[in-house]
């Protein structure tokens, strides 16, 4: 009898250890720092005796990002310690999650309630994020010294749901080479689209193999194309789409034209898989309508000497800008502390300075004398263009349904660029289609 | 009376050890099935906070399931799911068959084979699509390349709107004909040798033999092989993400894919649960078919 009652509570107490050890499993997912039990056993040390030295309330808060993946993990924790010498009172747990997983992770912690404190959204997400009550506004801190434009993009109703922590644009990147094979001049800032029509057909003409220009046809860069002839995907108050207008048209009709019609960018046959950056990178390209972060991949890859100058415009310019913003759970009950982490990020100095350093990207503040460090770093020789087209950014139209419209605005792009249906078609296919399945408020 | 307690004490002691794994299965099987009924029920977005009273603030009743049903991306995508569907099944049961066939003659380096063959079964999802992606380019693949080889103009694979779907085929043939081939390896292992020898003793051909006597027998494991098959082939996702992305114009939107953007990138989850349900009801309407219609020609040995 004892041997079996032996028995049986091993067993129990086998499976209880089991039970315990799935649940550990279940919860770690993936990018938990190892050392959070650490950290918070020495931050409860730290605090009694900080609490009894400066009378400081110690808090701790959650951060959670994705900029810092894939490379810059160290910077952000560089700019930590950085932090730190200004605030010790406020610790931060930091969490750097890649950008594929990034965001069907936070979207089920916010659903499951948990969340962190603060964590960096895009601008894709921001707008669905805000709208759907899940942020906090951020007050308490002083917005000094940030880009106005990027700040008033995460601005919503008149409250600030976010601090821009970065921003980059898309430039016009231009082979020196090719230009010389071609002989023509190379691109400035006064080009306009014609003057890349004349200039691509031209390096065209080198050779079957090579092509003139490649800027791409999504919706990322229609929006702002459309901008450059005085149209826009929504009206002033954004109740109504206005996709088909004749301003779209235009700019849509020279995207598709490119490939269709003169050819001088390349079909998706002619790129037989390969992406837009190889086909630079190989030489065979004479322009490239791409982001800032191809530099670094540029400068590696290319052997052959290219520069960059600001977007060509059509009847004006207008030049993209994207920004990932840091945001405050709303659910939160350390909203201080992560505004002034967040704020501290976006805007000082130290953090800006070692952003630029590092190589990292470019903080959105309007201090010229951090940002001249970044003119130094070549190449390109035209560094200069990258804040000259700040004079003309436009931000995206933000919705809260912003994923589904540029899907199908997007989708109806690539059909015309395939040659199925015209421009013109694309655009009122597209406009129906988005009335039809989004409501805008 | 005493056999009876004994036998139900020594199932009572089995429960601690098979708790661990119930109890997984419960709470992360069992349990949100039975939520994504209620969340297909809901317009719920996949952000708010998830309970009770969310859920039913945003009741909507069967709301999702009528758009779904009435609109026409449903419609489409399903029929490209059976487009793959039926070239898919046919293609990998005949290479399953073949290999298994063909490996199960015992001569010297067959078992070298069986694990070359069962490697792509092995490689991730993600892996396999970036270099079937490269393979079926049309102007750098080696597909094309090798076709040229013996006069054939390739086709553009996944950049045309005709192609990308078989080129999807191609490739998922290629990756699961391994694990259905051991299936049927062992199903053929099984097949009893006698009837082998009688069927030399009355002079049968191979060919002869192969079709009145293997295959009948194979039945079993083909019909399993089917089966699993079909319930996967409806899944089809990794692929698609990673190959085309839904495109060329849509020509590879499969269901599982319009389930992954509405629920976590047009924060559509009530729409995108009852999305999966009616996925589930088809493969189940179709595998309880597949169970009726085995009787017409699933021979089992008695």
């Amino acid at each position: 009898m004892k041997k079996r009652r032996i028995k049986t509570m091993l067993a129990a107490g086998l499976a209880l250890i089991m039970i315990i050890s799935l649940a550990g499993c279940g919860g770690g997912g993936s990018a938990e720092p190892e050392n959070t039990a650490d950290t918070d056993a020495n931050t409860t040390v730290a605090a009694e005796a900080a609490s009894e030295a400066a009378n400081e309330e110690e808090v701790t808060i959650t951060f959670a990002n994705f900029n810092a993946s894939g490379g810059n993990e160290e910077t952000l924790e560089e700019m930590y310690l950085a932090f730190q010498q200004e605030y010790p009172n406020i610790k931060v747990d930091i969490e750097t999650i890649g950008y594929d997983d990034y965001f069907t992770q936070m979207q089920t912690r916010v659903a499951g309630n948990t969340a962190p404190d603060c964590y960096e959204l895009n601008i894709e997400n921001f707008a669905a994020y805000a709208a759907k009550g899940v942020l906090a506004e951020i007050t308490g801190v002083d917005f000094a010294g940030i880009n106005e434009t990027a700040l008033s993009a995460f601005n919503v109703d008149g409250k600030q749901y976010g601090v821009p922590g970065s921003f980059s644009n898309v430039v016009l990147i231009y082979n020196k080479e090719l230009f010389d094979q071609a002989g023509i001049e190379y691109p400035t800032d006064d080009w306009t689209w014609d003057d890349v029509q004349v200039a691509a057909e031209k390096i065209k003409g080198l050779s079957d193999d090579i092509f003139g220009i490649y800027a791409p046809v999504t919706y990322n860069e229609f929006f702002k194309v459309a901008a450059q002839y005085g149209g826009s995907l929504l009206n002033e108050d954004k109740t109504e789409f206005t996709i088909n207008s004749a301003e779209n048209i235009q700019a849509a009709q020279m995207m598709v034209g490119r490939i269709v019609d003169s050819n001088v960018q390349p079909n998706s046959s002619q790129m037989g898989g390969m992406d837009d950056w190889s086909l630079f990178e190989s030489g065979r390209l004479g322009m490239i309508s791409t982001g800032i972060w191809a530099f670094g991949t540029f400068t590696e890859e290319c052997d052959f000497e290219w520069d960059i100058c600001v977007e060509p415009g059509g009847t004006q310019k207008a030049t993209h800008f994207f920004s990932n913003a840091y945001v405050i759970n709303a659910d939160s009950d350390k909203s201080e502390a992560a505004a002034t982490w967040i704020n501290w990020l976006a805007s000082s100095g130290e953090a800006a300075k070692l952003r630029i350093e590092k190589g990292w990207d470019l903080p959105a503040i309007t201090d010229e004398s951090v940002l001249s460090a970044y003119l130094e770093i070549t190449p390109p020789e035209n560094r200069q263009a990258v804040f000259d087209s700040l004079n003309y950014l436009v931000t995206p139209p933000i919705i809260e349904e912003y994923s589904l419209m540029s899907d199908i605005i997007t989708g109806k792009l690539e059909e015309a660029a395939s040659g199925k249906i015209t421009a013109q078609e694309a655009l009122d296919q597209a406009q129906a289609e988005c009335e039809s399945r989004i409501t805008l408020k | 009376m005493m056999k009876k307690n004994r036998s139900l004490r020594e199932a009572a002691s089995a429960i601690p050890f098979l708790l661990p794994s119930v109890v997984g299965m419960i709470f992360f099987s069992l349990l949100p099935i039975v939520i994504s009924v209620f969340i297909s029920l809901t317009d719920w977005d996949g952000l708010a906070a998830l309970s009770l009273g969310t859920l039913a603030e945003r009741f909507i009743g069967f709301g999702n399931y009528q758009n779904i049903l009435g609109g026409e991306e449903f419609w489409r995508v399903l029929k490209n799911t059976c487009y793959y569907i039926v070239l898919y099944i046919p293609l990998v049961l005949i290479a399953s068959l073949g290999i298994a066939t063909l490996l199960n003659k015992g001569k010297k380096g067959t078992a070298v084979m069986r694990i070359l063959y069962y490697i792509p079964v092995l490689t991730s999802w993600v892996a396999a699509s970036l270099i079937w992606k490269w393979v079926l380019s049309s102007q750098y693949g080696i597909l094309n390349q090798l076709l040229a080889l013996i006069g054939i103009k390739g086709p553009e694979w996944l950049t045309s709107e005709i192609w990308a779907m078989p080129a999807i085929v191609l490739a998922s043939v290629w990756k699961d004909m391994g694990f259905f081939g051991l299936f049927l390896t062992s199903g053929l292992a099984s097949i009893d040798k006698t009837y082998y020898e009688a069927a030399t003793v009355d002079g049968a051909g191979r060919i002869k033999t192969f079709f009145k006597i293997t295959l009948p027998l194979l039945t079993p494991s083909i019909f399993f092989c089917l089966v699993m098959a079909l319930i996967n082939a409806f899944q089809l996702f990794p692929q698609v993400m990673i190959m085309t992305e839904g495109g060329p114009n849509g020509a590879t939107q499969v269901m599982v894919e319009r389930i992954y953007n509405y629920g976590f990138r047009y924060f559509k989850m009530g729409y995108a649960a009852a999305f999966s349900w009616l996925l589930f009801i088809i493969i189940f309407i179709l595998t309880s078919i597949q169970m009726k219609l085995q009787k017409g020609w699933v021979h089992y040995e008695s």
